[in-house]
């Protein structure tokens, strides 16, 4: 087997279930006041402490969720609804156009049903955002903005956003700032204190630790209205009993990830470049999207023009290689990616698209097998479309 | 090498159990659901037919139970064209069509057997009740579940592209089947609408497309018997609701005239042809019948067999049939079989009594 799909997810570091394994069999409810909910508590704080280390924030700006989806929502709902109470003017939501579902369906439901507007800041042909059209954006209007949010790199092209100057104009203007670092995180050099962002979202099982856990990264001031209501835990944020061993699994996969960051870029980096340099080798005509170097060091989105990205698919998972074709799916249709369409494809383009990405324990063998199965993937793949066109 | 099987999976028990037979069989099964609706989640309430959310997850579930991969492919356009779009103008056109069977010919057995093919699959495998035996289709030992007529429409070569591995057993036997497998569709009821009219409601569905003009019913002498809501509702040999309150004797749609926008009725007898011309033939089970030969017919999905001659002529088959038959609408298939074997068919474009032709619909 083959694995170039770690953006969809990635195996869970033996430290994390060493762990995790260890807590599981202990007992004690983090909120309770006897000496097992002492312990328990311990346990969360000092997880909670370390994920703020290795993510440039403090302890008590970590709001711990069950997820990448959960952390969007609470953010997005959560600062919509606090922003517009405080000033029912702020109503409009500036995302990019090539945000993740978790952050696009909530702001629009949000649109369509809590009166906030929804307005979609373009990207280049890379994926980009550029700050001057956040600018010009927020500028036309800056009393009736309720928040903004842009992604730190994108999970289908790998695109890297200027987060930073991108915060900045927003904190120019006063207006919170989230960021989905879902697929950032661990690649990039997420430093929350110094990015300047308002609000982060990340996931464990992206990093090496377990699915099920994820956190929102709330600097000071910034207090979104609660989505879940409960037992207040989290700062009365997110109710919900702690969650001890998945938090201490999460904790150790975030600490072993910024550890090792750099070398494992590197080395991500130069894998990927020889995995785009083989497909390019048997498939001359394929295109590279996202940024040229922007971009996430295990990322390799292309384009076959003239195939079908689902019969692609197929036919690398009946060679056993598995990838991506990086879109949302409706009903298990892949739909034509909207990132591709935002960055100006064309339908036909944005079909025809794979993402294989790597990650922790891919190997220059996993390359080369894909280099095997492409050419004639793609040559049986054009000859279905060729069919299907003259049908 | 292993032959590499494309098992398409409606989500329901039939194609579930039919892709399980072919996977314990040794073949290299892949199982596919075709996503025939632009918009799911339209169907996802009501729908009892193959389009709906719901029948993709199953059909999943039911692959992954067997241990084989799954995808869904995308039919969307296709069915909305040859299906969809055919159903339509065939019924403007004063016709009935049988959409099962159009989607059998353009979608399961053409556009999806094409796409396989070229993808490097050898064999299309689906749930229908029907045998294959030295290449020819066979109606299954099920009397009640065959579906060889609606698989007539089917040419020499998409049928040996195709395998169906329910023939030879009852809809019983592959329920019990489905049960000692684990499928878990092993009780889903059995879907018997059209798959692309949710509610069931056909006229509903061709008024809105095609309009509902008022219109004359009138008798064969040309008298007006009554009003009609438009013409394309209504199917040669059809009695109830025509509304006709008053009339002494039973009265039966004889044909219908989309241009003029009349239904004419008459009498019962008048309904009996005893010929019959069918277009674009085809022979999956035979040799073209260049001189006329003795055989049986079928004229509509779980009609009544007839005892004719057939015979191909200027690119047409002709059917005489022994004794005449009532209701024959143009745009069913006339499917030819010896016993119980499939020969080949053609879509009833005109009928006639006796030499003397009615008014072709």
């Amino acid at each position: 087997m083959v694995y170039l799909d770690h953006a969809a997810t990635t195996a869970v570091r033996p430290e994390a279930i060493a762990d995790m394994t260890e807590e599981f069999g202990r007992l004690g409810n983090a909120s309770s006041l006897h000496g097992a909910g002492r312990r328990a508590r311990r346990a969360v704080e000092e997880a909670r402490e370390s994920i703020a280390e290795s993510l440039g924030c403090t302890p008590n700006e970590v709001v711990v969720t069950g997820g990448g989806t959960e952390s969007d929502n609470l953010a997005l709902k959560g600062l919509f609804w606090a922003r517009n109470q405080a000033d029912p003017a702020r109503r409009r939501i500036l995302v990019s156009a090539v945000e993740h579902h978790a952050v696009l369906d909530p702001v629009h439901w949000l649109a369509e049903s809590q009166g906030a507007v929804c307005e979609e800041v373009p990207v280049d042909s890379h994926g980009r955002v550029s700050p001057a059209d956040l600018r010009a954006a927020i500028a036309r209007d800056p009393a009736d903005v309720a928040l903004v949010s842009i992604m730190w790199a994108n999970n289908e092209v790998g695109t890297v956003q200027p987060v930073h100057e991108l915060a900045a104009v927003a904190r120019e203007y006063g207006v919170p700032f989230h960021t989905d670092a879902v697929q950032a995180v661990g690649s990039e050099p997420v430093d929350f204190a110094a990015s300047g962002v308002s609000a982060l979202t990340l996931t464990g099982h992206k990093v090496g630790g377990p699915v099920g856990v994820g956190a929102l990264l709330l600097a000071r001031g910034t207090d979104p209205v609660p989505v879940l209501h409960g037992g207040g835990q989290e700062r009365e944020v997110r109710s919900g009993t702690l969650m001890t061993p998945l938090m201490r699994g999460f904790a150790t996969a975030l600490r072993l990830a910024a550890e090792e960051r750099e070398d494992h870029v590197h080395q991500l980096a130069r894998l990927r470049d020889g995995l785009v340099a083989t497909v390019r080798e048997r498939v001359p005509d394929a295109v590279l999207n996202g940024h040229p170097d922007r971009r996430l060091p295990g990322n390799a989105h292309l384009s076959f023009p003239g195939c079908e990205g689902d019969a692609l698919l197929m036919l690398l998972d009946a060679h056993g290689i598995e990838c991506s074709t990086g879109s949302a799916c409706s009903a298990g249709v892949a739909q034509a990616s909207h990132v591709m369409l935002a960055m100006g494809a064309d339908t036909e383009t944005a079909r025809s698209s794979l993402r294989f990405s790597l990650g922790r324990g891919s190997t220059r063998a996993d390359v080369d097998a894909l280099g095997e199965a492409i050419g004639p993937a793609v040559e049986r793949a054009r000859a279905a479309r060729r069919k299907r066109r003259a049908a | 090498m292993t032959l590499r099987v494309l098992a398409a999976m409606s989500g329901g028990v039939d194609s579930a159990v039919a892709a399980a037979r072919a996977a314990e069989a040794g073949y290299d099964v892949t199982g596919v659901h075709l996503a025939l609706s632009k918009n799911p989640k339209s169907y996802r309430t009501g729908a009892r037919g193959c389009c709906t959310v719901e029948d993709s997850r199953d059909a999943q579930r039911a692959a992954d139970v067997i241990g084989i991969p799954f995808y869904v492919w995308d039919m969307a356009e296709e069915f909305d064209r040859d299906v969809v779009q055919d159903f339509v103008s065939e019924y403007a056109a004063g016709r009935t069509p049988n959409p099962c069977l159009r989607c059998n010919e353009k979608i399961k057995f053409e556009a999806v057997l094409d796409r396989a093919i070229a993808l490097g699959f050898d064999a299309v495998c689906t749930g229908h009740h029907v045998r294959k035996s030295d290449g020819r289709l066979r109606r299954s030992v099920d009397a009640d579940k065959d579906q060889s007529y609606v698989l007539g429409v089917l040419d020499r070569e998409q049928v040996s592209h195709a395998m169906f591995p329910l023939g030879d057993c009852t809809k019983d036997d592959v329920r019990a089947e489905a049960e000692r497998r684990g499928l878990a569709v092993a009780d889903k009821p059995d879907s018997h609408d059209i798959c692309f009219i949710a509610d069931g409601d056909t006229a509903g569905f061709l008024n809105e497309r095609l309009g509902g003009e008022p219109g004359p019913i009138k008798d064969e002498s040309g008298e007006v018997l009554g009003t009609h809501q438009g013409a394309h509702t209504y199917t040669v040999g059809q009695r109830k609701g025509l509304n006709l309150g008053g009339a002494p004797e039973r009265r039966y749609v004889l044909s219908i005239e989309p241009v003029d926008n009349t239904v004419t009725v008459g009498p019962r007898e008048a309904l009996q042809v005893d010929e019959i011309t069918a277009q674009r033939p085809v022979w999956s089970g035979s040799e073209p019948f260049t001189e006329p030969t003795a055989c049986t017919v079928q004229l509509r999905a779980h009609g009544e067999v007839y005892s004719c001659t057939a015979v191909q002529r200027d690119g047409e088959l002709v059917v005489r049939l022994d004794e005449p038959a009532t209701g024959v609408a143009a745009g069913q298939a006339a499917v030819l079989y010896d016993g119980d074997t499939v020969l080949g068919s053609g879509t009833i474009a005109a009928t006639a009594r006796s030499g003397e032709p009615v008014p072709a619909t």
